[in-house]
């Protein structure tokens, strides 16, 4: 069961409602894995603060020219629809924050003057945090393109699918968030009740019934304003999973660090509902089970 | 602040971490500035329009990139593009018992290769509309605003069409401030808001999470040489982090520009969608950003 946590709007508590539903499981006994896909900004480790045990470099391939070789004739400056190579009369230059790493200009140079290289764009961090497994991408600052890191990430928490895997999505609704929730089995949209937040999350709903993805939502910081994140729910057929109170002992211990469940216990039965409505929705196999445990780890 | 008549002086406003304040701030920047042009760069997540009430007046189509399609009468199943895609955008289609294959658009790059690469010249790239631009009117200043399609990637692209539009609508109008509203994160579209500043203010949060992100954005400056300056938002939530991304400032030379309060007014001037200094300009928030800007009119 793979479920992205995901949001438009940037700091609506994507990242709380991650951890905290791998805290539940792994309360549960479940096998979970965190994946944190927001590689520009990552923030599972503070409060997962996990042991990590390997470390890997992710790489994509740029083009280096070769300029004894080049004839400067100009194919690859024109067919790069990036513009990530220009062609000057005695020589070649290559621009590697715009290339996108598509092979295009070694296949259409006519004299064998491109070879690729692979150049770091990140690093994967894996390990454990109790009982969760934890995997986080952290994306080199300085380039412009995350996504690889983003694939990456997903791949190395793709051996723990046949157990829960929560992807901290990166906000928006562009490439690197699509990259992240693409192939889910359910998309978690945490918004807020402000304007913003509503704004944001209607954007992000036809996003995931664009992309086909079964959806919900969870409300936090919930109050004054909620009437209309519920409108909006209503209008797009979303299921509300759980509305997340505005309190400023959550509020304190984000800013510590320190996961909610940790803090205030009485959370961890809404985190709960959350997987169980999700498992129901979903039909999932693993819906029985976790329904036993959390009846009996819970109470 | 020292503008030429040729090129307005650019002021971000950027944060790493999303949902610090960064819109809360630009917004009042707007209000307070009354004589510049605005630009709201988080081309996702635009919400700069739910404050300053604008009135559309040019709106045009932003052509991100291209797409490949496969012509399927021309399609001789030969897969040599699929094989060559690293994007896995194209898949094998089923037609009629016949092999063939065909692109998924929202998995394509717009890279062309398939194009190079198919001996029967049955692909073709095609311009994809991505999203839409607009010019508006706000009792403050002009405003320029953009919509990404959901769905459609391309938001630097776009982020950089908002920024040319805002120097042009700054000529026209004789404007030589440019209030530019950027994105969370330090990829592409922070990037694309960030190129050429003539200031950076970084607004987080006294959070771990707000200062993990302060750190990674302030690295970006650094590398573009650009000048930034940070204030920190919600600042009495936990001085003591408050404190430390004062040290943190400090040691990377960074001018610390000032704090604002937690304050209730700044929700609810939101949800009456106005900025917090003309909504309730009495607020400690809305002193303190009022603070906060003059540092920045009387270039300090």
């Amino acid at each position: 069961m793979r479920i992205a946590i995901a949001s438009g709007k940037g700091g609506t508590g994507k990242t709380t409602v991650a951890t905290n539903l791998g805290a539940v499981l792994a309360d549960c006994a479940e096998k979970v894995t965190y994946v944190d896909c927001d590689v520009e900004a990552p923030n599972g480790h503070l409060f997962l603060r996990p042991e990590i045990k390997s470390e890997t470099e992710v790489t994509r391939r740029i083009p280096v020219i070769d300029n004894d070789r080049c004839t400067h004739c100009g194919k690859c400056a024109r067919f790069c629809q990036f513009g990530a190579l220009t062609s000057l009369p005695n020589v070649t230059l290559v621009h590697p924050e715009l290339c996108h790493s598509c092979g295009g200009c070694a296949i259409v140079c006519p004299s064998g003057a491109i070879r690729e290289e692979r150049v770091s764009v990140g690093t994967i961090r894996s390990g454990h945090a109790g009982g969760i497994s934890f995997v986080s991408g952290t994306f080199t600052v300085g380039l412009a393109n995350s996504t690889p890191v983003i694939r990456a990430a997903k791949e190395a928490a793709k051996s723990d699918a046949d157990g829960w895997v929560l992807l901290d999505a990166p906000p928006g609704t562009s490439c690197a968030m699509m990259e992240t929730v693409k192939g889910c089995d359910y998309v978690i949209l945490v918004t807020e009740p402000t304007p913003f937040g509503l704004h944001d999350l209607r954007i992000a709903m036809e996003v995931c019934a664009k992309m086909k993805l079964p959806f919900g939502v969870v409300i936090n910081r919930s109050g004054e304003g909620k009437d209309m994140i519920q409108a909006a729910c209503v209008e797009a057929s979303a299921p509300i999973l759980a509305e997340l109170p505005q309190n400023l002992d959550i509020a304190r211990a984000y800013s510590l660090g320190i996961l909610a469940v940790r803090a205030l216990p009485e959370l961890k039965r809404a985190f709960a509902q959350i997987l169980l409505q999700i498992a129901a929705r979903t039909r999932s196999r693993q819906a029985p089970k976790l329904f036993e445990a959390a009846n009996t780890q819970l109470t | 602040m020292k503008p030429t008549p040729q090129a307005p002086f650019e002021l971000v406003i950027v944060s790493g971490k999303g949902g610090t304040g960064k819109t809360t701030v630009s917004a009042s920047f707007a209000a307070l500035a009354g004589n510049a042009v605005i630009a709201d760069c988080d081309v996702d997540a635009s919400n700069m329009e739910l404050l300053l009430s604008p009135t559309l007046r040019t709106k045009e189509d932003f052509t991100g990139g291209k797409q490949a399609v496969i012509d399927a009468a021309l399609c001789t199943g030969c897969g040599r593009c699929a094989r060559q895609c690293r994007f896995s955008a194209i898949h094998p289609a089923a037609d009629a018992g016949r092999r063939r294959f065909a692109i998924e658009p929202s998995e394509c790059e717009g890279c062309g290769v398939c194009v190079a690469v198919c001996p029967r010249k049955a692909v073709s790239m095609h311009p994809v509309v991505g999203g839409e631009l607009f010019r508006s009117d706000t009792v403050f200043s002009p405003l320029v605003h953009a919509r990404l399609k959901p769905g459609l990637g391309n938001s630097g692209k776009l982020t950089t069409l908002v920024r040319s539009r805002a120097r042009q609508t700054a000529a026209e109008c004789g404007r030589s401030l440019i209030i530019i509203d950027g994105p969370p994160g330090v990829g592409c579209p922070t990037i694309a808001s960030l190129t050429g500043a003539s200031q950076v203010l970084a607004v987080t949060e006294p959070t771990l999470s707000g200062e993990h992100d302060l750190a990674r954005i302030l690295e970006l400056c650094r590398q573009f040489h650009l000048p930034v300056q940070v204030c920190v938002n919600k600042a009495d939530i936990n001085p003591e982090a408050t404190g430390r991304i004062r040290k943190l400032a400090e040691n990377s030379c960074v001018t610390f520009a000032g704090e604002i309060p937690y304050d209730e007014a700044i929700a609810k001037a939101t949800r009456k969608g106005k900025p917090i200094v003309s909504a309730q300009p009495d607020s400690p928030a809305a002193k303190a950003i009022t603070a906060l800007w003059d540092r920045f009119a009387s270039g300090s």
